[in-house]
């Protein structure tokens, strides 16, 4: 029969009746809560909203900003949480590099305008177009997606990134049905159920994003252990493979494409509603190279460790390097005190996501498939015929 | 008789005959290069053949178009009573096909809003012709099964991709094992019956009890696939971690995943020793007595193709050279020339 | 055979320009010499392009990859033109304090020398250090991780530009004289066109010939076939890579110090318009194809300027692009390129 496999060193040993031995105590609460994932999910989100709201109106929150402005950073972070997942849906999921991504933020914060605004003189309810907006934004993942798919990876990211150019072009030039630069101000907020959201107060906005989010991680995790997730990650790994198994590779990566852009669509209606106004400039290519770099650094194809890189990144850029700058200024540190770290944050961002690239791409909280994956380089030679890769001569699907 | 007929035609014979794969005048030409000329080759239900030849001789370029990664560049596979890969014909239509209800509601819009139809109406008009349309370029990108088998009925012929193989029952394993790396075992034999899991992505994401039952279910069964092919206790190791044998085996049980009819195996014994090899050729002749698997073998091991081909196929330089028993192929001047070459002068 | 084909196609260009302006009354009238004038503008944009195509043609040929941040090089080129001979930007000061044109032809001869022979090797300096600090270690893995990093690296170089150089044009000194004209068949064309049109073909014909008849360039070719192969035939590969880059690298160099003589400013975006361009004219030619990257370079700036005297500047770009993505989708070979592979 089979020789005695390799075991890894982190692997758990066997009992001869298969129950695990030693396992401790992090890898039994961690199965609990595998087996009870979506539970797990909108319990522990509840609990960090609940603790992070009131938290936020006491030390050391409260020494920096005010509770509602925390809240209201909190919601700014959703959005980027939802991008973030998204992206990961594409890129870390499926394997394909999309450098366009901002476009379908574009395009479901458009449809709330175009459904919501004075200036288009409609105003269907939220719900319908926080919905609406999400279809639009998946069937424009698969207009987006379709012609990339026979494409290499780097011809693929070279598409995308052009889509992402095109689509806030177009929306600036489009100027009598989107008023161009100015883009479109005064959008409704939102009215749930006859509930109007108040436009100080940040509490609906923050409790509306929590539910949102934790409903997005839990189907992104159930899509992760499917049927498709796995197509995902077969295709990921060797497309001709994949195929050869009866994966239809077309629909599965439009799939992608498409469930990627849905919560794109959901961020844009949500940002759109808070910030009340939509303009071209929100959705350049800053945008998707900032959410690139949050699900690098924080666990590309794990959406948890994605929403806590989202979520940090984006405190790091909007809270904590305006403290930086503040401190440093106080503290009449030499040199630091004279650079604005606020002008430097995209740079930074770029070094930020170079160096983990190169150091630790898996991200900050891996998901144990990546990190073995993006290790195949330092791990066996070449010349190991189990592990030869599909050759030049052969076939680019 | 045109290549549309000699299709059908073909397709009739096989069936009667018994022959599970058929494949006539199959050629195939990179720019200057034939890889192969011209050849026929027949699989009868049940059998299991073997394919020889020197390297370099169009074997696994055969087994390509056969597993649908080349179009040929002449000649017809039928498989299963299908015709399944052959030259594309009227291509140029389909692209028609697809934006036709596009066309008919472009005209339409237009038609209505120089008559002065009301904007509401105008605007459903044409939201209904952006859904068709889209919806018929989905059609036509996606290219389902029903959609494949209903295009020859207008004429239409495009060569089989390899899903379509797979959903077909044609499986099929690597020269040089291409096995999902960082995927566990168990996972690799999951993809492998993905066309026969039912459940999407909308079950997925909604949990359906239709979902959970099957991914249970599911799971049992890849446990029996790793069995059956000898692996035990390996099903949640990483393929890349597993000995070679071992990886062998499992490319096999992914591949039965899909629940074949046909089973194509590039040099399933290459690099083993002399007992594994053994040990592959029972399991291949298991997988023909307990599963009613046909197979078709590439193999450089002459004592593996002599012992259990039921009959072999020797290639050279593109062409056929010899077809027949083992011991009559084995005993062929010109085969023993191809392997060894022609006697000096 | 590809000279005549470059002959006639700017000649087609010009009888397409010159029936299209013919058919607006404003510029009926002058259409041929309107005509002339757009045809030494798009090839001078168009040598420019092709300039920065051969570094990423070169590149992909050698290790398939997709030198993200090779536009940004040109970038940095333009700058450090700027700053080597005009006053500076942003922050910086320049070095030579030119501001203007420069009257005296033997002095322009010697500063434009100057300035190539500074920023060039800079370029290629700058290039080479990107390959071996950030694609390097990634050889032989995934595909993805350079690809992200290589997007990195460019976002890098544009904000550091950013940070140093400010937002917005800065202004480069033309010291070439846009006074200085020639008359061809009644149109005024600048000089400048022509000088910057002869200075591409000379850098293009000096890598052609390298390529072809040097040991070195024999080493690229090889390596850019089979790397496999070339190892064992005694290739250094990392060497071979390195010198790709840095050629590609000092070509763009030139291209950035040419830019600022003829557009008068650089941004710290030119690289992600131009790199996307002149991308778009490597795949056009066929990747990995020299010859094809020059090709594709001028098509490309035919396509611009076609949209530009048409007045239709904001859908330059667009075009551009939408010619990228057909390419790719129908004919991803290219023009000069071979048939990649088959569908599967």
């Amino acid at each position: 029969m089979s020789a005695t496999p390799v075991v890894e060193a982190d692997k758990v040993a066997k009992a001869p009746n298969g129950a695990r031995v030693g396992a401790g105590w992090r890898k039994r609460i961690s199965d609990f809560a595998h087996a009870h994932r979506s539970w797990t999910i909108v319990i522990s989100m509840a609990i960090g909203a609940v603790l992070l709201y009131f938290w936020s109106a006491f030390p050391p929150f409260s020494f920096v900003q005010s509770q509602n402005t925390w809240i209201s950073g909190f919601v700014n972070a959703g959005v980027f949480i939802l991008l973030a997942l998204g992206l990961n849906i594409v890129v870390g999921f499926a394997g394909l590099l999309d450098l366009g991504y901002a476009a379908f933020f574009a395009f479901g914060a458009y449809l709330y305008a175009f459904g919501a605004s004075p200036f288009s003189h409609q105003h269907l309810p939220f719900l319908l177009l926080l919905v609406g907006g999400a279809v639009v934004a998946a069937v424009f993942g698969i207009a987006l997606g379709a012609p990339t798919l026979r494409l290499r990876g780097d011809y693929l990211a070279i598409v995308t990134l052009g889509f992402g150019e095109i689509v806030p072009i177009v929306f600036l030039n489009a100027e009598k049905y989107t008023q161009g630069t100015n883009g479109i101000g005064g959008v409704d907020r939102p009215n749930i159920f006859g509930f109007q959201f108040p436009g100080i107060d940040q509490t609906a906005y923050y409790v509306l994003m929590a539910i949102v989010v934790a409903i997005v991680l839990i189907l992104v995790y159930r899509l992760l252990d499917s049927r498709i997730g796995r197509a995902w990650a077969a295709i990921r790994e060797d497309e001709l493979a994949a195929a050869a198994n009866g994966i239809n590779t077309v629909t599965t990566k439009l799939a992608a494409f498409a469930l990627g852009a849905t919560t794109a669509g959901f961020a844009g209606v949500l940002n759109a509603s808070k910030l009340t106004i939509v303009d071209p400039t929100q959705f350049q290519f800053q945008v998707s190279f900032v959410v690139l770099a949050m699900i690098v650094l924080g666990g590309m194809g794990n959406p948890f460790g994605v929403a806590v890189g989202a979520f940090i990144l984006y405190n790091i850029q909007s809270v904590l390097l305006k403290q930086l700058n503040a401190t440093f200024e106080n503290l009449h540190v030499p040199i630091l005190q004279d650079i604005d770290f606020v002008k430097f944050q995209f740079l930074l961002f770029g070094i930020a996501l170079v160096l983990m690239m190169m150091f630790r791409p898996e991200g900050l909280i891996p998901s144990q498939r990546r990190r073995r994956e993006l290790h195949a380089a330092d791990a066996e030679s070449s010349e190991d015929l189990a592990l030869v890769a599909p050759d030049a001569g052969e076939v680019s699907l | 008789m045109t290549a549309a007929a000699l299709g059908r035609r073909m397709v009739s014979e096989s069936a009667t005959e018994g022959l599970l794969l058929r494949a006539d005048g199959v050629t195939k030409r990179f720019g200057g290069l034939v890889a192969v000329h011209d050849i026929d080759f027949t699989i009868p239900i049940g059998s299991i053949v073997s394919l020889i030849g020197p390297n370099g001789a169009g074997k696994t370029t055969f087994f390509n178009i056969i597993a649908g990664i080349y179009d040929p560049t002449a000649g017809v596979v039928i498989f299963n009573g299908r015709e399944m890969i052959a030259r594309s014909r009227r291509a140029w239509l389909e692209p028609f096909i697809w934006f036709l209800p596009g066309f008919i509601g472009i005209a339409a819009t237009i038609i209505a809003a120089s008559n002065g139809a009301p904007d509401g109406e105008i605007f459903i008009m044409g939201g209904i012709t952006l859904v068709a349309l889209m919806s018929t370029l989905l059609v036509g990108v996606a290219r389902p099964p029903r959609y494949q088998s209903a295009l020859p009925r207008v004429g239409i012929f495009k060569s089989a991709r390899p899903n379509d193989m797979v959903e077909a029952g044609l499986g099929r394993t690597f020269q040089n094992i291409r096995l999902f790396q960082n995927m566990t075992a168990l996972e690799n034999v999951l993809v492998g019956m993905h066309t026969k899991l039912r459940s999407t992505w909308v079950d997925a994401m909604f949990s359906t009890p239709r979902d959970r039952r099957e991914e249970k279910e599911a799971a049992e069964e890849a446990r029996g696939y790793l069995r059956l092919v000898g692996l035990r206790g390996v099903d949640g190791e990483l393929a890349k971690n597993l000995p070679y044998g071992d990886q062998r085996r499992l490319e096999i049980a992914r591949a039965l995943g899909s629940k074949p009819k046909l089973l194509l195996l590039d040099e399933p014994t290459a690099g083993m020793n002399p007992r594994e090899t053994q040990e592959m050729i029972a399991l291949i002749n298991r997988l023909r007595t307990e599963l009613g698997l046909t197979v078709l073998l590439i193999e450089h091991d002459m004592k593996v193709v002599m012992s259990i081909s039921d009959r072999v196929t020797v290639l050279d330089h593109g062409e056929k050279i010899a077809e027949g028993s083992p011991a009559e192929v084995r005993a062929n001047p010109k085969v023993i020339e191809a392997y060894l070459g022609a006697p000096a002068e | 055979m590809i000279p005549a084909i470059a002959v006639g196609m700017v000649i087609a260009y010009f009888f397409i320009l010159t029936f299209v302006l013919g058919l607006n009354p404003q510029t009926a009238d002058h259409a041929p010499q309107i005509a002339i004038q757009q045809v030494a503008n798009a090839l001078s944009i168009g040598a420019i392009y092709a300039l920065i195509a051969l570094g990423y043609t070169m590149v992909y040929g050698i290790i398939e990859l997709i030198n993200f941040a090779h536009g940004d090089v040109f970038m940095m080129g333009a700058f450090l033109a700027v700053l080597f001979a005009g006053v500076g930007a942003g922050s910086i000061p320049g070095l030579l304090h030119l501001s203007g044109p420069v009257e005296n032809p033997i002095l322009l001869i010697i500063y434009m020398a100057a300035t190539l022979a500074v920023v060039m090797p800079l370029t290629g300096i700058l290039n080479l250090t990107i390959e071996r600090v950030f694609y390097r270690p990634f050889r032989g893995g995934s595909r993805l991780a350079p690809l992200i990093t290589a997007v990195g690296v460019s976002f890098i170089l544009q904000n550091v530009a950013l940070v140093l150089f400010g937002s917005g044009d800065r202004n480069a000194p033309q010291i070439f004289p846009l006074s200085w004209r020639i008359d061809l068949l009644g149109a005024s064309v600048p000089v400048l066109n022509i000088v910057i049109l002869i200075i591409a073909l000379a850098l293009m014909f000096v890598l052609q010939t390298f390529v072809r008849r040097t040991r070195l360039g024999r080493a690229m070719r090889a390596t850019a076939l089979d790397q496999q192969a070339s190892k064992l035939m005694g290739v250094d590969v990392n060497q071979t890579i390195a010198l790709t880059f840095a050629i590609g690298g000092a070509l763009a160099g030139a291209a950035g110090t040419v830019w600022g003589y003829n557009f008068g400013f650089v941004r710290q975006d030119l690289g992600f318009n131009a790199g996307l361009k002149s991308f778009t004219s490597a795949v056009l030619g066929g990747i990995g194809n020299i010859t094809g990257a020059v090709l594709g370079g001028f098509v490309i700036g035919f396509i611009e300027n076609f949209a530009a005297s048409l007045g239709l500047t904001r859908w330059a770009e667009f075009s551009v692009f939408v010619a990228l993505t057909l390419v790719l989708v129908f004919r991803p070979a290219g023009i000069l390129g071979q048939q990649v592979g088959e569908r599967a």
